[in-house]
């Protein structure tokens, strides 16, 4: 069985926004668990692996579909 | 029909006051009831914290009498609630009384929690509540210059509020004639000056030109108060005289307790206004949902509206209305006398304009239109 990620849905939100929105869940969640985000927001699957690789979490993929993108990450500390 | 709105700040009063209006001959025939519990007594004028904070408002300022602000027909207790019991339709309040509801709508808001970062609440002045904002006066008054660093934490309410405090301090020292010994640098989370990035763009280059330095990406992980030493998640560390945070929010406790939403934020549906699950007769609205929008009371103003007029059109036809668009409309300060808004919905960006001594003097307007506003005069 695949494992489970939570989703951030920022979909079509501006403020605070698909990082913000990470950001956030991050606190709530434990070590090894895997995150992904959906953004409508082009600059965020830029913006989320930056932030994810200067605090030193894992970046895994970020894919677009239709217009947006899912941004897969696990929490490494 | 038993309606019961739980929480008496910004969501609870405008969604109480609009049901009534619009319920007034059910309410008047006996077939429709709102009651209201709430924590206080009196109802706090949030925004103005940030004047208190640097000495242009006076507390006493921010606070109304709650019933006073209710239409008379709304049945209002201070009594707040311990225990929500969703599947009997009911609550329990602190006194042990408990209340039946047909209805139920949650706008308990949300809290600053500086203790979640090692060193915070010891070494940071804030502005988000009364005591922490008089205490902020006090120390700038002291301040006789060095390095000021604004440090923001997430999630928090009133996105606006990092910036238009930086802005503001700006005008405060330079009022004092203490610009020149005065080095203020700001932080932010993420990878630009706001969240908004056209309301970003519009900062950045205000901040060169003020002098006002800063960093992104710069989440806060601990103070070393010995050393008075802000070191980030991100591994960079910056040294300050005076540190000004906002510190992370969290939903309020009952939230968590009776395990509605992990840290107190409730899943809800983002336009429907429905709490997620089973229980379709609960609406939260407000700083305690998880929408991920901004935590302002705009946002619980707007979305007040919807859930006030779908309770009142199910209460006569048995079904809702309209759905929330994700609207917000929030002022920027930009100083002590210019300013400009950002308004945006889930699918329009905003677009703020150059600010404006016209729009600063609204806002003023608005500090006590507020009052009207909430009582659904405006
Ligand atoms: C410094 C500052 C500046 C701000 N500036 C702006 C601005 O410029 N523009 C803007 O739009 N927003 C601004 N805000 C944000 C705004 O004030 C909040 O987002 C807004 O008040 C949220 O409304 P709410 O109804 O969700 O919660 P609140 O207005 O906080 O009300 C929560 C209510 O719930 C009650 N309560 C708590 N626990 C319980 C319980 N267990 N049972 C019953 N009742 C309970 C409380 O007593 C309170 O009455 C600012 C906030 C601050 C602190």
């Amino acid at each position: 069985m695949s494992e489970q990620s939570k989703v951030v849905d920022a979909r079509g939100t501006f403020c605070p926004g698909p990082l913000m929105e990470l950001i956030a869940q991050m606190k709530q969640s434990q070590i090894g668990d895997l995150i992904e985000v959906w953004s409508t927001d082009a600059g965020s699957a830029a913006d989320i692996p930056e932030w994810i690789n200067k605090v030193g979490h894992e970046y895994i993929s970020s894919i677009e579909v239709e217009g947006v993108w899912r941004v897969l990450v696990r929490k490494k500390k | 029909m038993k309606i019961l709105v739980v929480g008496g700040g910004t969501g609870g009063t405008i969604v109480a006051n609009n049901m009534a209006r619009r319920l007034h001959h059910e309410m008047k025939a006996g077939k429709a009831r709102i009651t209201m519990l709430s924590a206080s007594e009196r109802h706090m004028y949030q925004p103005g914290l940030l004047y208190v904070a640097v000495g242009r408002m006076a507390p006493d300022e921010l606070y109304r009498d709650q019933k006073g602000l209710l239409e008379p027909s709304i049945e209002f207790h201070v009594d707040p609630v311990e225990t929500f019991d969703f599947k009997e339709n009911k609550v329990i309040t602190k006194s042990g009384r408990t209340h039946q509801y047909d209805i139920l709508i949650i706008s308990t808001g949300s809290r600053m929690m500086p203790e979640s970062i090692p060193g915070l609440a010891e070494s940071a002045e804030t502005f988000y509540t009364e005591e922490s904002a008089i205490k902020m006066f006090k120390r700038l008054r002291e301040f006789q210059g060095g390095k000021v660093v604004i440090t923001v934490g997430v999630p928090h309410k009133c996105p606006m509020a990092p910036l238009e405090i930086t802005f503001m301090l700006h005008d405060y020292f330079k009022e004092r004639g203490l610009l020149d010994k005065v080095q203020i640098h700001y932080t932010y989370p993420i990878g630009r000056v706001h969240s908004l990035e056209n309301v970003a763009k519009w900062a950045k280059p205000e901040f060169d030109r003020l002098g006002i330095t800063y960093e992104t990406l710069f989440n806060m992980k601990e103070v070393d108060a010995t050393n008075s030493i802000l070191k980030s998640e991100e591994g960079t560390e910056v040294k300050y005289d005076l540190l000004i945070g906002i510190p992370p929010h969290k939903g309020m406790e009952v939230i968590e307790k009776n395990s509605i939403g992990q840290s107190g934020w409730i899943p809800t549906n983002r336009n429907t206004l429905n709490m997620d699950g089973e229980f379709k007769n609960v609406y939260v609205l407000g700083d305690t949902t998880n929408i991920p929008i901004s935590k302002a009371g705009s946002t619980a103003h707007y979305e007040a509206e919807v859930v006030a007029e779908n309770v009142a059109s199910i209460v006569k036809m048995g079904v809702p209305v309209r759905e929330y668009d994700g609207k917000v409309f929030c002022f920027i300060e930009a100083g002590k006398d210019k300013a400009t808004y950002a308004m945006f919905t889930y699918n329009n960006p905003p677009d703020p304009k150059e600010p404006t001594q016209a729009v600063h003097w609204f806002k003023m307007a608005y500090n006590k239109l507020y009052w009207s506003s909430v009582r659904g005069i405006l």
